[in-house]
């Protein structure tokens, strides 16, 4: 059903959707705790850098991190001295770019979760003598569990679904940038509709498989005050 | 004296209906790697027949997608001629309309200076980070760069470092912004009044790669249209010609 070229788009669609969930876990985790909990004037401003992505357009971010990513550009320059070249036309190129588009839907999910917790089980565990970081990975996470996997699975979707930008920094290497959206687009340009059709359709029941289990999943927790 | 008014002013009022029935809209889409030399001649066409040209600028394959589709274009200036043949074969296009407008040029290109010299030195010993072209699959300037390398044995060579733009006006800016150090770019994107406009590159001779003759054709939609018609006549005009030619590339 699959060809070769299809099948190595898959594989390196899924890696760089793990990648990148994993990595935005890791970033989101702390930025949603401090947008969650902060009363500084900052929230407002740093709430909006992270929802950018979803009212710019794909091209506009990809526009920008090409030039960015370029010998000239601030990324360029910082990986240049690094030693590691410039990021376009890289797998971890991709991976960064992903990282600053799939973040506020990674982020989101998990400060609601975190708003929804209230101060109570805190001021519970501090008085039970938890210290911060105990609090934290005691308490905080495992009671909002529900808004960690919805992060989770729409950060991977939406990882899976990129594709403008992917476009606009990736150059269409085989087995390095080329992922499936792009194979399709390929196929689709090339006038390759039976192809296309295999591979977007499978895209289709994919993401319709993971929203329906999410959506499946938050009527369960309703009550972790996930929406 | 009243009566004399009055005539004038319905003169010049039907002179301006007349004029306002005369101009019409016409909508062109346009292969990427024509977009900068067809906006000057759009402009001069305007001012001198009064018609309006809306212009949509993409790669070959996504117009020809669009057309089957019943996009409301009148004209298609393909950066090929397998699409408006098929399309002809389809019975979209006005039989008889298509014709070559402009036979395209590549050149190798880099946004540095001094860094393409005439014996493709660095190309020859790989000292460039990507090569830049466009998707060979999808875009006739793709497919003639291919072209280019096998005829200077640099094909397996180079594959490795290749960075494919969706279409011709990717494939630049991946070499614009310095992210490629080298590209196969359409001439007309780098060159300027006869000269190349920024960083270094030359010319590819015509002999290494099939000519790139693109052709264009009127829409089965556009029939009767005197706007699309005359648009298709002045891209024959020596004056269409001399701007093609500033931009590289050659006509017939």
């Amino acid at each position: 059903m699959f060809s070769e070229a299809d099948l190595a788009a898959i594989w390196l669609t899924l890696k760089l959707a793990t990648t990148v969930t994993i990595l935005l876990l890791i970033i989101g985790t702390p930025i949603a705790w401090w947008l969650a909990r902060t009363g500084s004037w900052l929230k407002g401003p740093v709430g909006a850098v992270v929802a950018l992505p979803l009212i710019l357009p794909p091209t506009v971010l990809g526009f920008y991190l090409l030039l960015a990513m370029g010998p000239d550009g601030f990324i360029g320059q910082l990986t240049r001295q690094l030693g590691i070249g410039t990021l376009a036309f890289t797998f971890q190129g991709l991976v960064l770019a992903s990282v600053f588009y799939s973040l506020p839907f990674v982020v989101q999910p998990i400060q609601n979760a975190m708003q929804a917790l209230g101060e109570r089980p805190l001021e519970v565990a501090a008085t039970l003598r938890a210290g911060p970081v105990d609090r934290f990975f005691t308490v905080v996470v495992p009671m909002a569990r529900p808004g960690f996997i919805t992060a989770s699975v729409l950060g991977f979707a939406h990882t899976v679904g990129e594709f403008g930008v992917v476009l606009m920094i990736g150059g269409n290497i085989p087995g390095e940038t080329r992922v499936v959206s792009v194979q399709i687009y390929d196929h689709v340009e090339a006038l390759e509709y039976a192809q296309a059709h295999v591979l977007a359709g499978s895209m289709m029941v994919f993401s319709f498989l993971m929203l329906l289990g999410l959506y499946g999943f938050q009527k369960k927790h309703f009550f972790a005050g996930i929406r | 004296m009243h009566l004399l008014n009055h005539l004038l002013v319905t003169a010049l009022f039907s002179l301006l209906l007349f004029n306002h029935v005369r101009a019409e809209e016409v909508h062109a889409a346009v292969a990427s790697n024509f977009t900068a030399p067809m906006k000057q001649i759009v402009e001069q066409f305007e001012q001198s027949s009064g018609h309006d040209v809306t212009l949509s600028f993409g790669s070959s394959g996504k117009i020809f997608a669009q057309i089957q589709n019943g996009a409301p274009f009148q004209v298609f200036l393909s950066a090929d001629q397998q699409k408006p043949e098929a399309l002809e074969k389809n019975g979209l296009t006005v039989p008889g309309s298509r014709f070559t407008y402009a036979v395209g040029s590549l050149a190798l290109w880099s946004a540095r200076s001094d860094f393409v010299d005439d014996d493709y030195t660095r190309l020859k010993q790989g000292e460039f980070n990507k090569l830049a072209l466009a998707n060979p699959k999808l875009a006739p300037y793709g497919a003639a760069a291919v072209e280019v390398l096998s005829a200077l044995k640099l094909r397996e060579a180079t594959q490795p470092k290749w960075v494919m733009g969706e279409n011709i006006a990717q494939t630049y800016q991946f070499v614009d912004s310095g992210n490629a150090d080298l590209g196969l770019v359409a001439l007309s994107q780098i060159m300027h009044n006869g000269k190349i406009k920024k960083g270094s590159g030359r010319i590819i001779p015509g002999e290494l790669h099939n000519p790139i003759r693109q052709d264009a054709v009127l829409l089965s939609n556009a029939q009767d249209r005197k706007g699309a018609q005359a648009l298709l006549a002045y891209l024959r005009s020596d004056k269409a010609h001399a701007i093609m030619r500033a931009f590289g590339y050659t006509t017939e």
